[in-house]
């Protein structure tokens, strides 16, 4: 023992620090000569070291799993700002398109070009939602259809797209330029989804082929049957979600009306 | 890098605290999900002078009070706990010997386990701990001290049962 700093007593502090490797450098000494003078408070500190490697020895591999999705998945881009960003690109890029092709608003380009507009952006908006992308659930089904169908007036099914390897997450009511829209989300179990879009169409429209509008990262199958406008929105290969188009209208169809 | 990449990039560790916390892992990554939940809704609160790291722990530590799974009921002490707690053969990686200390950990009370960890896990300086939870340095000594007591006499296995008061 020397003076000064190193000459105080040795507290129970300063054997916690020193197990922690945050004993300051000024006092490493004294707490080392202590030790080495009475062995029982040396091995007292040599357990609780002990105790930190085996916390470390049990719970380090956490650190090497991988993420789940759930949890990366609350990144930022699925927060509400970006995803605004990213609908309100959409929605100039589609409006610069009608510039181009010399169709303004009121036309029938646009009224053309609207239903799968309107569908991707509302999938942008709502498709990356971790906690909340339907109002009602699946869970609640016969619920969700007849509310959805109340509210736009016709007899909404949804189609069953689990053989697919879509199930259902549920749906939300939409604001539309005429009247009120269902939406209905899907996920495959990668949580990739895509969003069924219904609306009543433009007046004088009662049926047309399917439709591709690739609207930025989003494609878009629509069509118009009885009246009514659909559109699947995801971001999937054209071929895998015309697939799935495919079985969407077969089941809209089949519906006796 | 932006705070948000931060954050992400400091998940792993939440998990791991959290796992230790909660000993399950379903339970541990509901609190980390609700955590940057809260912590990306509560960005603009935290200033940079604020370790975000100490400022995540005291995010994951709110919503643990809160929900009140630190109060959960844990395990109470069996009869004959310490021989369940004896001394397993084998060195430190041994199943047996994990098992032991989680088990040890159950036992421990939930603010004594929050210390402890945050200090021999994840490495805070107690002056961080203190910020974290909300609690005096002085505190945080005196629960690190018991926690590091309790865990000592569970899984020294010295036969001498750690009674209730010790846990407690």
């Amino acid at each position: 023992m020397t003076s000064g700093d190193e000459s105080r007593p040795v507290t129970e502090e300063e054997l916690h620090a020193h197990a922690d490797g945050l004993l300051p450098d000024g006092r490493r000494a004294a707490v080392e000569q202590y030790l080495a003078a009475h062995p029982e408070e040396a091995a007292r500190v040599e357990g609780w070291m002990r105790i930190t490697a085996s916390l470390h020895d049990t719970f380090d591999e956490v650190l090497d799993e991988p993420v789940p999705a759930r949890l990366s998945g609350l990144r930022p881009p699925s927060r509400l700002w970006p995803r605004l960003a990213a609908a309100a690109a959409l929605l100039l890029a589609g409006l610069a398109g009608w510039w181009l092709r010399g169709a303004l608003p009121g036309g029938d380009a646009y009224r053309e070009a609207m239903l799968p507009h309107r569908a991707a952006v509302a999938h942008a908006v709502y498709s990356p939602e971790v906690r909340h992308p339907v109002e009602v659930g699946s869970d609640q089904e016969a619920h969700l259809v007849a509310w959805l169908s109340k509210r736009l007036g016709t007899t909404l099914r949804v189609p069953r797209l689990g053989p697919l390897g879509y199930d259902l997450l549920g749906g939300r009511l939409l604001p539309g330029d005429r009247g009120p829209v269902a939406q209905f989300m899907y996920a495959d179990p990668a949580g990739k989804r895509l969003t069924l879009y219904v609306a009543r169409a433009e007046s004088g429209e009662t049926g047309t082929a399917f439709r591709f509008s690739q609207e930025g990262a989003v494609g878009v199958f629509y069509w118009v049957d009885r009246s009514m406008g659909y559109a699947l929105s995801a971001e999937l290969p054209r071929a895998e979600l015309l697939r799935v188009a495919d079985a969407v209208y077969a089941q809209i169809e089949k519906v006796p009306g | 890098m932006s705070d948000r990449d931060r954050i992400v990039e400091l998940i792993p560790r939440l998990r791991r605290y959290a796992r230790a916390l909660s000993g399950g892992r379903g339970e541990a990554d509901d609190l980390v999900q609700d955590t940057l939940a809260r912590a990306f809704d509560k960005l603009h609160l935290w200033r940079p002078e604020r370790d975000l790291r100490v400022w995540l722990f005291s995010v994951m530590h709110n919503l643990h009070v809160d929900q009140g799974r630190a109060r959960r009921a844990r395990p109470e002490v069996p009869m004959g706990g310490e021989a369940l707690l004896a001394p397993a053969s084998g060195g430190p990686g041994d199943v047996l010997e994990r098992q032991r200390l989680i088990r040890a950990l159950e036992w421990l009370p939930a603010p004594q386990k929050q210390v402890l960890l945050l200090v021999a896990l994840e490495q805070l300086s107690y002056d961080e701990v203190a910020r974290a939870l909300g609690i005096p340095v002085g505190t945080v000594m005196s629960r690190l001290s018991r926690a590091r007591a309790t865990l000592r006499a569970l899984l020294a296995g010295d036969g001498r049962a750690p009674t209730l008061e010790v846990v407690r």
